[in-house]
């Protein structure tokens, strides 16, 4: 049986799928924006989508820190977690 | 990696933005004449880029207080209030800006800028929560980083979204506060003030207003939004500019809050910064008595926003959603409307290009703003030839015929 954390990243990879740059898959490694085509604005917009989805707030504080899709399924699911 | 590599991709887009024939981000203005008209690149050119709203840039009651405070108090304060003093001038701004808007106390900063990073930063502490609208001004946002809060963005004007947001905070210990704008400054727009301050209520929440674009603007005495959509026992505290409808620089913040003036010894913003100079401060003095004094210039500027926008909305331009003095055209792609602004440049007519990532929704924007002073002519000059421009490029398609009712 997956987790919920395995759920999580799950979700968030198929949210992730259509900024894909090149055929190779979504892992806790793919860097969000070296390796796929999001800006720093497209980001941002990609955490409200997250928020709706997942029905959270992300603190602005913690968007720094996410660097792949690993940090950004740890921050999403600690959130989940706490609420 | 060497210093300014990081840099490289700004400077690529930097250099494609120029590559039109003329620098959007570094427009030299030669001569003012006139709040409405300056010499560019030796061509008479309409103003339409400024937020100039009342047009009080060439007040001759401010030019005269201006004067008579450099000859008495000389050109500068040279340093802090805190460190070197206050000058009798900073203190009757602050009682008229109080005064004015109806709060018990005012402290004034030396940029809108700063009264924003000032008072948001100290206000909220380490285990408060600063609630703000997705399309707060990056004055906003840099407040947020430089203070110790946990910062949380809401759907744009979404009420809703913020009462979700505000949901989901019940039970925690933080102070929460909310931060809004009465005009945004890119798209015109206004916030759903009375149904923000609803929300307010209903969770216990402070609210923080941004009037910069609003003063003079809104309400019938010109206070801004707070006063149109009458919800001032709500509002906690109140930020603005000078360097707008008051025609000069500087910012402030008004409140009732008993223990506001601790702000003065606590906010570094304000601390560390050399104060506004005197012939600053009476000119802005001057200013808020001419905007009290003549409500005119509010009636003068919602007609003209009423040519521009309706104007404009006739031959066939998307503007934002909202009627107001930032009349927002929304083009298909950054290319077009460099091309049209450096279009509209030449044709003597200066807009604001605005471009992401400082625009919401990734729109490119040719921003006009609208100013009491303009006259008809000007404003039909600048529907036409933006209409003639939008043809040629194609952006339009049929040749609108220009009607002014």
């Amino acid at each position: 049986m997956a987790s919920v954390r395995d759920e999580t990243f799950n979700e968030i990879s198929r949210m992730l799928d259509s900024y894909r740059k090149s055929a190779a898959p979504i892992t806790t490694e793919t860097d969000i924006t070296r390796d796929l085509n999001l800006d720093s604005l497209a980001v941002m917009d990609l955490m409200m989508e997250l928020e709706e989805k997942f029905d959270i707030s992300i603190p602005l504080n913690l968007v720094p820190e996410i660097q792949t899709v690993g940090d950004l399924t740890a921050t999403i699911q600690k959130i989940r977690e706490d609420a | 990696m060497s210093l300014f590599d990081r840099f490289k991709p700004l400077i690529r887009s930097h250099a494609s933005v120029k590559s039109c024939g003329a620098d959007p981000f570094g427009i030299r203005m030669d001569r003012v004449l006139s709040p409405t008209e300056a010499m560019i690149g030796g061509r008479r050119t309409i103003l339409a880029g400024t937020n100039n709203y009342l047009g009080l840039t060439f007040d001759a009651d401010s030019i005269d207080a201006a004067h008579a405070a450099l000859a008495a108090f000389g050109t500068g304060t040279t340093g802090s209030r805190i460190a070197n003093g206050s000058y009798a001038g900073h203190t009757d701004l602050e009682r008229g800006l109080a005064e004015f808007y109806g709060y018990d106390h005012a402290m004034v900063f030396t940029t809108g800028y700063q009264a924003n990073l000032g008072i948001i930063s100290t206000l909220a502490g380490p285990q408060d929560y600063l609630i703000i609208d997705a399309d707060c001004h990056a004055s906003i946002y840099d407040a947020c980083r430089l203070g110790s809060a946990t910062v949380i963005r809401f759907k744009h004007n979404d009420a809703r979204d913020l009462d979700k947001r505000l949901q989901r905070l019940a039970g925690t210990d933080g102070n929460k506060i909310i931060i809004v704008e009465g005009i945004y400054s890119m798209l015109g727009d206004q916030a759903p003030l009375a149904e923000i301050a609803a929300v307010k209520r209903k969770h216990g929440a402070y609210l923080v207003v941004d009037e910069a674009h609003s003063m003079g603007v809104l309400g019938a005495t010109g206070r801004g939004l707070v006063e149109e959509a009458d919800v001032q026992s709500d509002v906690d505290f109140v930020v603005g500019t000078f360097s707008k409808s008051l025609g000069a620089i500087g910012g402030f913040c008004v409140s009732s809050h008993p223990d506001f003036d601790v702000l003065r010894v606590a906010c570094r913003p304000y601390m560390f910064t050399a104060s506004l100079p005197p012939s600053i401060v009476a000119s802005v003095l001057a200013a808020l008595k001419v905007m009290r004094a003549r409500p005119e210039l509010r009636t003068k500027l919602w007609t003209n926003v009423d040519t521009l926008y309706d104007g404009l909305a006739r031959n066939g331009f998307e503007l934002g959603v909202q009627k107001g003095p930032v009349v927002a055209v929304h083009l298909p792609s950054p290319e077009q409307a460099i091309e049209m602004w450096h279009a509209l440049l030449e044709a003597g007519i200066y807009v604001n290009l605005a471009l992401p990532p400082a625009t919401p929704n990734n729109s490119a924007l040719l921003r006009c703003s609208v100013c009491a002073a303009h006259s008809r002519e000007q404003l039909e000059t600048i529907t036409e030839t933006l209409t003639e421009i939008a043809f040629n490029t194609g952006l339009l398609e049929t040749p609108a015929k220009v009607a002014f009712g």
